[in-house]
């Protein structure tokens, strides 16, 4: 991928990292996108940071979505975004969704997490958000 | 690797796993499952359309008019039934903008009379509280003999904090204790593992050895209150910890009450916090029921729960059958290996989710109760009466909260703790209101707490014992919770060869995904309503004040100095031994592990250390992706 990449997202690796495996919302995600027309890839759970980069670079995927209710996501998701930059995947949409407080939510976007869903969420917000390319400027 | 493609309907026809269900138009908007809605003994045909008019969408909403009233189709069903009331007027006037469901998306009818519930079948059915099937209750004076357990979960940081939270709820009224463990412990890793990365305290707290479990129990009156402790994988571990801390007190072990989740089927099959394959698993809980029958006779080994099933998107009916199933695997395992169902049988204990539709939880408990005892007895010979005793914990639904206005949560709750006291709990958790966001503040879990008690001792319900009971609703759909079991039992036995083999096979992995789904996908749809969801909005946008319980570093780092003090300061060569006798146990496979396990935790073993062993004896599970 370079960055000269069009923004059009149309495959996605749905992650989750760290120790949590209520997997629920991943794979309700999962099959709503793939409804959608999306092509998804599931990495199943207890993934680490390395793990979800590495799949993201193999997959050749356009955006990922994390899903995590650990709590652990304010060290988690750091490591993958920088996980991703060593491999070049800096353009690949990053996204989450789960119990993810409000203030956590602001710092992750800066960290370049475009979006992050709570419970509740509709899965068409999750849709409409990669259709209109996920945050990412062409 | 355990990646899995699946592919966009079109590409491929067919995506394999749980995407052959879900390719192309299978999509099921509405309840795909047949609809059992005739009671249990009566010559029901399978799949008749007990609300069919109200089940389709908004296109035919015109065309109901047409349709018999919803009455009438069951007329059908028990056709032979005598007394059966006479059809409706058309149901001309109901509404067609929402599902009229049940929150497990079965119908429900308009109506329900005197051909649901004979009273002639009463002994056979319900039977007055205390007697066989104890569809009404457990005991003859219900809560007025006395009143379920308040037993709070809660769990954060280190064992200091978890142990001040405890003092803290007993001072205002909890009545028994239980122990939410942290990400790391749940999974057998002491906190400085690199896996343990980030988890440290966030959901529950950390133990990793016998140090900490003498911190958080410190000053509780261990002979006096029971303790719950939610562990699944490590269970064996974390409860000698508990037995020898009370040793070390000086309290006996046939004083202490309470008990370990320590249920490691649905581990596979909703909450994934497995290490090890179900085989070995299985065996070390069936060596934790032979230690608790004749060691700590008052504590339940297991409590077989379908809390984490249905959280992870199972119908009512799922939850009740697969947490019921799992029961039978573990009966037919101790049984197998030699224990008596008449000694075993009394100490196991159920824990089930009541989620927000209200007839259909009190019809699942009640159910519960009665498919229970006549699996004990027809299927397992018991005669003991306490055998047959389906007792259970419950927690309202996690799932059925919401960070959108989330005062109403409170509601949701309440509303749920009261099916859970009218389907007969023997003990009772109530969410927080902030649970959807954070973990529970002080006062959030005060008013949660305060709930259960404002039911206790001023609604009235506890006055009087199973006070739905013959009511014709409550009955019906008590029947239909039975008839329903029965059916998965038979498919997970002729399909499958039992619930291990089932499980291996993702068999109700499956079912709780599609169900998961088409759940999500009708409130996508709307036509189902959560309020302040996809619906009643206004004021979502009102900033709310939902204090965020951070874990402190601070916390963390006496966390791990007590961690680093246990490995430095023990007895090297106790510790040594014990774990190498508790690898022999393992290999050998013939003597219960219990024994070993107790001296090792003795010898100040953590808690990485006794998974590790049991690691490298057993492997390690890893489950195929599916969604």
């Amino acid at each position: 991928m370079t960055a000269a990449a069009p923004a059009e997202i149309r495959r996605v690796l749905i992650a989750k990292p760290g120790l949590d495996g209520h997997d629920r919302g991943a794979k309700v995600i999962a099959r709503a996108l793939r409804d959608a027309g999306f092509e998804v890839v599931y990495t199943g759970i207890r993934q680490t940071p390395e793990m979800i980069a590495e799949a993201a670079l193999q997959e050749d995927v356009d955006a990922i979505g994390l899903s995590i209710l650990s709590g652990a996501h304010m060290t988690l998701f750091p490591r993958i975004v920088e996980e991703l930059r060593k491999r070049g995947l800096d353009d690949v949409v990053v996204w989450a969704g789960g119990i993810i407080p409000a203030a956590d939510a602001a710092k992750l976007r800066e960290m370049g997490i475009t979006a992050v869903f709570g419970p509740g969420s509709p899965t068409t917000e999750t849709i409409a958000f990669l259709r209109a390319g996920g945050g990412r400027s062409a | 690797m355990q990646r899995k493609v699946v592919p966009p309907p079109g590409l491929l026809p067919v995506a394999g796993g749980g995407g052959e269900k879900f390719s192309g138009s299978k999509v099921a908007l509405r309840p795909t499952t047949p609809l059992r809605d005739a009671p249990s003994d009566s010559p029901a045909p399978n799949g008749a359309p007990g609300g069919a008019p109200l089940s389709d969408s908004g296109t035919q909403g015109t065309a109901s008019l047409e349709v018999p009233p919803a009455d009438s189709s069951s007329t059908a069903v028990s056709g032979s039934a005598a007394s059966r009331s006479r059809p409706h007027p058309p149901a001309s006037a109901e509404r067609t903008d929402v599902q009229l469901i049940t929150t497990s998306s079965e119908p429900v009818e308009r109506l329900y009379g005197p051909a649901h519930f004979r009273e002639a079948d009463y002994a056979a059915k319900l039977g007055n509280p205390g007697l066989p099937p104890y569809t009404r209750g457990l005991h003859p004076t219900g809560y007025r003999g006395k009143l379920w357990t308040m037993r709070m979960f809660a769990g954060f940081g280190s064992a200091e904090e978890t142990n001040a939270r405890f003092h803290y709820l007993l001072a205002n009224g909890n009545t028994g204790l239980s122990i939410a463990f942290d990400m790391p412990t749940l999974y057998g890793y002491d906190t400085d593992d690199p896996q343990a990365e980030g988890e440290f305290g966030t959901c529950g707290v950390a133990v990793c050895s016998l140090a900490d479990m003498e911190v958080l129990l410190e000053g509780l009156p261990l002979d006096q209150v029971s303790t719950s402790m939610t562990i699944n994988s490590p269970a064996s571990f974390v409860w000698a910890m508990y037995l020898v801390a009370a040793e070390k007190r000086g309290i006996a072990w046939d004083r202490l009450a309470g008990t370990t989740q320590n249920d490691i089927l649905k581990e596979y099959i909703a909450q994934k916090e497995y290490i090890f394959p179900p085989r070995p698993s299985l065996k070390l809980v069936v060596d934790t029921f032979a230690f608790a029958t004749e060691y700590v006779p008052r504590w339940n080994p297991v409590s077989i729960s379908g809390y984490h099933i249905r959280e992870a998107g199972a119908t009512a009916l799922q939850e009740l059958a697969f947490t019921l199933a799992d029961g039978i695997a573990y009966v037919q395992a101790a049984v197998d290996a030699g224990l008596d169902v008449n000694e075993f049988g009394p100490r196991l204990s159920f824990f089930f989710d009541v989620h927000n539709d209200f007839l259909e939880e009190v019809a699942k408990l009640r159910a519960a109760r009665r498919v229970w005892a006549k699996v004990m007895r027809e299927r397992f010979g018991a005669t003991n009466e306490r055998a047959l005793w389906c007792r259970f914990h419950c927690q309202t639904a996690g799932v059925s909260l919401f960070a959108e206005q989330p005062e109403n949560n409170v509601v949701r709750t309440a509303i749920q703790a009261l099916a859970a006291v009218l389907g007969g709990a023997q003990s009772l958790h109530t969410n927080s209101l902030d649970e959807a966001i954070a973990l529970p503040s002080e006062k959030a879990a005060r008013i949660a707490l305060r709930t259960q008690q404002i039911l206790a001792y001023e609604s009235g319900v506890a006055n009087t014992v199973d006070p739905l009971g013959g009511s014709y609703a409550i009955e019906a759909l008590t029947d239909r919770m039975e008839a329903g079991c029965w059916e998965y039992f038979r498919r997970i036995d002729a399909e499958y060869g039992g619930m291990v083999e089932a499980i291996e096979q993702s068999f109700p992995q499956r079912e709780i995904a599609d169900s998961a789904y088409r759940y999500q996908r009708e409130i996508d749809s709307k036509e189902r309503l959560v309020v302040g969801v996809n619906a009643f909005t206004e004021g979502n946008d009102e900033p709310v004040s939902i204090p965020i319980h951070a874990i402190s570093e601070e916390s963390k780092q006496r966390h791990l100095a007590r961690l680093r003090r246990v490995r430095g300061e023990r007895d090297a060569i106790h510790h040594a031994e014990a774990l190498a006798k508790l690898e022999r146990v393992a290999r050998d496979g013939r003597e219960n592990t219990m024994p070993a396990i107790v001296e090792a935790v003795r010898a100040y073993a953590t808690l990485g250390e006794l998974c590790g062993v049991l690691r490298m004896v057993y492997g390690e599970y890893r489950e195929p992706a599916l969604v």
